[in-house]
């Protein structure tokens, strides 16, 4: 028997840690701690409902586990083989327990090729990794030439998951073409956009699969060095690529010679330091150099000048995930799954007033609907659906009318968003889109690295304008000037990060106008996020004069007597909302 | 050059992590990392001894560590309160806590409240989204913290 424990940051952070040392007491305690084997394990990706326990061989799914449930579940579950019924989590709409995870509305459509190990094995243990396939598809790749395994990337279609969607392959084949003395395989791992945790999910879950997709794409470029760039907020997947590293170099999986082959390949780290402009390659690559991370323009490409001036392979986290499956099942597998242009899945970091925030992988053509409604459970608290932005801020907010977009890389970016490197937020009737656009600018201009003038103060002017709309001070021509400023800061920007920042204003104002117009014509925010724009007023059907509120009120700007209806002074109102929070008859309302 | 006013054991410390990286001028971030995690932050004076101990110019290290937002040159406090402000917290009200923290302490974004003891700063995204709004302090997270209960947290580490 094993019980799998997740590791990952967000259980961890609802002390996974303390669930795995209870469980391992209550299990001595009963003397089967040489029988039963407690495993932590990277995400599950049903992170809203963490900590998740498993245990196999029966596959039984434990959620929202505490600490002090660890000796019932060693007693009841391990013991005496029966489940511990109220760990179990209830389909929401049958109202039935589900004990089986394949079973749940969650993981039903989901197909896991990148995280295929991801809450199975531990990431610590290199020989959990081979016991599944692992390096064996590196060991495959000795017995063809470069070439053949630059071909078999190449027929899978397989596209770059970082956000631009460039073929893995053809990117490859440019690597390899290019001589010189020293390459370099440079693996992606900066993950900026704030509110995706995919790569991070993959390196603290399954870290060899990575290594071992970076040293085949070594051996097809005829690269012996590779360098994993990661931010330094990720301190758990640094250590346990630490830890992969170590091993494999013990196996003889990286270092000289490997497996006999007589090829060379090593990996080392390199870290972030907070700035997201780093994701894009180039900066990247300078900011591998011990430089400012500063976009530079391309040609060159890496592949002909990167690291040190010698031709590199950078790709994303996702990508090289997906390598070793490929090599092992073939190209033909591969390219079965997903939609005409975009082949495979994609994970999404799905997150927002959505049941079920989480890590998902679902196939290309996936509907929009489809990943909201039936993985994501719906959203939160029964409200209304309102966007879903992809693309971070890069990509922009589709609505209602693009539910049924099958999700690929040509389809999301025919309807003005991105497939971006997988963030996926969903909102609802409480979120003003200006507002949201605004959030995305804000983002964008601490981020911008300054060198070019069009996003520098381009991005500002953009973010001012946005300022001036939410604090009900706009007009329609700003709504103009929003527009003709978003095309030129595209046009003439230097790198992705300046050419996409607008993004999530154009599809705000081209899918949410009429919001807009409500702020610049009427003043008003209909979701009621806008403070400037927001009045607290009592109904006086409502109101029992229960003085609750006028108690609660710092700037004593509400009168009333006692059993009368209570009156707000709009004028001296500085909506902190605490009386509407303390009023128990829902008599206080924002207009 | 301004004259190093840093305790002889500090220097002697940044010396030897320059060391480490065999005092190569590409080696800068990871010195800088390793220079923060000894010494919290990132005085003027750090950055001279790494600029000479590594040959490149004084210009040049400040130019990096103003570049990336993890590098600070201010101390943090005894307990570095970060918000996480990416989108997912966004949209699940992490600005409401902010603004809580920011009230309760009575400092704004990226200072230390004059004991010494809070520090308040923005980040994006810790990747625990699922526990959204997300709140770490030195090394523990916090999830689906609302404003009510940021007075009980502070509580905490009060005394
Ligand atoms: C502003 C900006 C930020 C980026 N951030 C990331 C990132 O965090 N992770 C990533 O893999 N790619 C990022 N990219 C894309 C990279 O430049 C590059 O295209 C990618 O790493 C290539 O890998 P792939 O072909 O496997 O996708 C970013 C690009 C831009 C313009
Ligand atoms: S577009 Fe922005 S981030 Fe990119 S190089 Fe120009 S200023 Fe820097
Ligand atoms: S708390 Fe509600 S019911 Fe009581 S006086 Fe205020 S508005 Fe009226
Ligand atoms: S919103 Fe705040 S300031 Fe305004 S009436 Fe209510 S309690 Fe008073
Ligand atoms: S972190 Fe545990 S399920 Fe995602
Ligand atoms: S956005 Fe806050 S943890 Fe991801």
């Amino acid at each position: 028997m094993h019980i799998l424990i997740c590791g990952g940051t967000g259980c961890r952070a609802s002390k996974s840690e303390l669930i795995q040392t209870n469980l391992e007491d209550a299990l001595k305690a009963k003397g089967l701690e040489d029988e039963v084997q407690v495993v932590t394990t990277g995400c599950f990706g049903f992170c809203e409902k963490g900590p998740i326990v498993k245990i196999l061989p029966d596959n039984t799914f434990y959620i929202e586990v505490k600490p002090e449930d660890a000796t019932e579940i060693v007693e009841e579950h391990i013991v005496k083989g029966r489940q511990v019924m109220r760990l179990l989590y209830t389909d929401p709409d049958k109202k039935e327990t589900v004990s089986d995870a394949k079973n749940m509305g969650f993981y039903k459509k989901q197909i896991r090729i990148a995280l295929r190990n991801c809450g199975f094995i531990n990431p610590e243990n290199i020989e959990e990794y081979i016991s599944r396939d692992g390096y064996g598809a590196l060991g495959k790749c000795f017995e063809m030439t470069p070439q053949d395994v630059i071909d078999i990337i190449k027929k899978s279609g397989l596209r770059g998951r970082g956000g631009g969607g460039f073929p893995t392959g053809l990117k490859w084949e440019f690597a390899s073409k290019n001589e010189a003395d020293q390459k370099y395989v440079v693996c992606n791992a900066d993950e900026g956009d704030p509110g995706a945790f995919m790569d991070r999910s993959i390196l603290e879950g399954d870290p060899h699969s990575v290594l071992e997709a970076m040293a085949i794409c070594g051996y097809t470029m005829g690269a012996d060095k590779g360098v994993i760039y990661i931010r330094a907020e990720y301190p758990l997947a640094i250590e346990r690529l630490k830890v992969a590293i170590g091993q494999a170099r013990e196996y003889g999986l990286l270092g000289k010679d490997i497996l006999g082959s007589g090829f060379n390949f090593d990996v080392e780290m390199r870290y972030g330091a907070g700035a997201f402009v780093c994701g894009e390659e180039t900066a990247l690559i300078h900011s591998m150099e011990g430089l400012r991370g500063e976009p530079t323009v391309k040609p060159p490409f890496p592949a002909e000048s990167g690291y040190n001036g010698k031709p590199t392979n950078v790709n994303n986290v996702e990508t090289f995930a997906n390598v070793p499956v490929i090599i092992n099942k073939g190209a033909d597998w591969f390219s079965a799954i997903g939609t005409d242009k975009s082949k495979g899945t994609k994970v999404f970091a799905l997150a927002g007033k959505i049941n079920n925030v989480g890590l998902i992988e679902v196939p290309m053509g996936t509907t929009l609907r489809e990943v909201i409604y039936e993985i994501g459970g719906g959203i939160k608290d029964g409200k209304k659906f309102k966007a879903v932005q992809t693309g971070g801020p890069s990509g922009g907010c589709l609505t209602e009318r693009h539910l049924d977009t099958p999700i690929d890389f040509d389809n999301l970016l025919a309807v003005g968003s991105m497939m971006g490197s997988g963030g996926m937020i969903v909102m609802d009737e409480d979120d003003c889109m200006v507002s949201m656009a605004k959030f995305y600018l804000d983002f964008t201009v601490e981020e911008s690295c300054g060198k070019c003038t069009p996003c520098r103060v381009g991005n500002k002017r953009l973010y001012e304008l946005l300022d001036k709309i939410t604090e009900g001070k706009g007009t329609r021509e700003d709504i103009d000037l929003l527009r003709n400023l978003s095309a030129v800061i595209k046009d003439t920007s230097l790198c992705g990060l300046g050419q996409t920042s607008p993004n999530p204003v154009l599809s705000t104002i081209e899918n949410f106008y009429d919001e807009y117009m409500a702020h610049v014509d009427d003043h008003k925010c209909v979701a009621g996020q806008c403070k400037a724009l927001m009045q607290y007023v009592v109904d006086p059907e409502l109101c029992v004069g229960c003085t609750l509120c006028a108690r609660n009120c710092p700037v004593d700007c509400i009168t009333g007597e006692r059993k009368e209806a209570h009156v707000i002074d709009v004028e001296k109102c500085i909506k902190c909302g605490a009386c509407m929070d303390k009023c128990k008859f829902n008599a206080i309302s924002i207009q | 050059m301004a004259k190093i006013k840093l305790a002889k054991d500090k220097v002697e410390k940044l010396i030897e992590i320059c060391k480490s990286f065999n005092n190569e001028g590409s080696e800068l971030i990871n010195v800088l990392h390793k220079a923060q995690g000894t010494f919290g932050y990132l005085p003027a004076e750090v950055q001279e001894v790494i600029a000479r101990e590594l040959g490149v110019s004084v210009a040049h290290v400040y130019g990096v560590v103003t570049f990336y937002s993890f590098f600070t040159m201010v101390p943090k406090g005894e307990f570095p309160i970060s918000i996480c402000m990416g989108t997912a917290c966004y949209v699940r009200g992490a600005e409401k806590v902010l603004e809580e923290f920011k009230k309760q302490l009575k400092v704004p974004i990226g200072e230390t409240t004059e004991d010494g003891k809070f520090s308040i700063s923005c980040l994006r995204c810790v990747g625990a989204c699922g526990l959204a709004p997300v709140v770490t302090i030195g090394e523990r997270t916090y999830g689906r913290v609302s404003a009510g209960d940021v007075a009980d947290i502070l509580k905490e580490y009060r005394n």
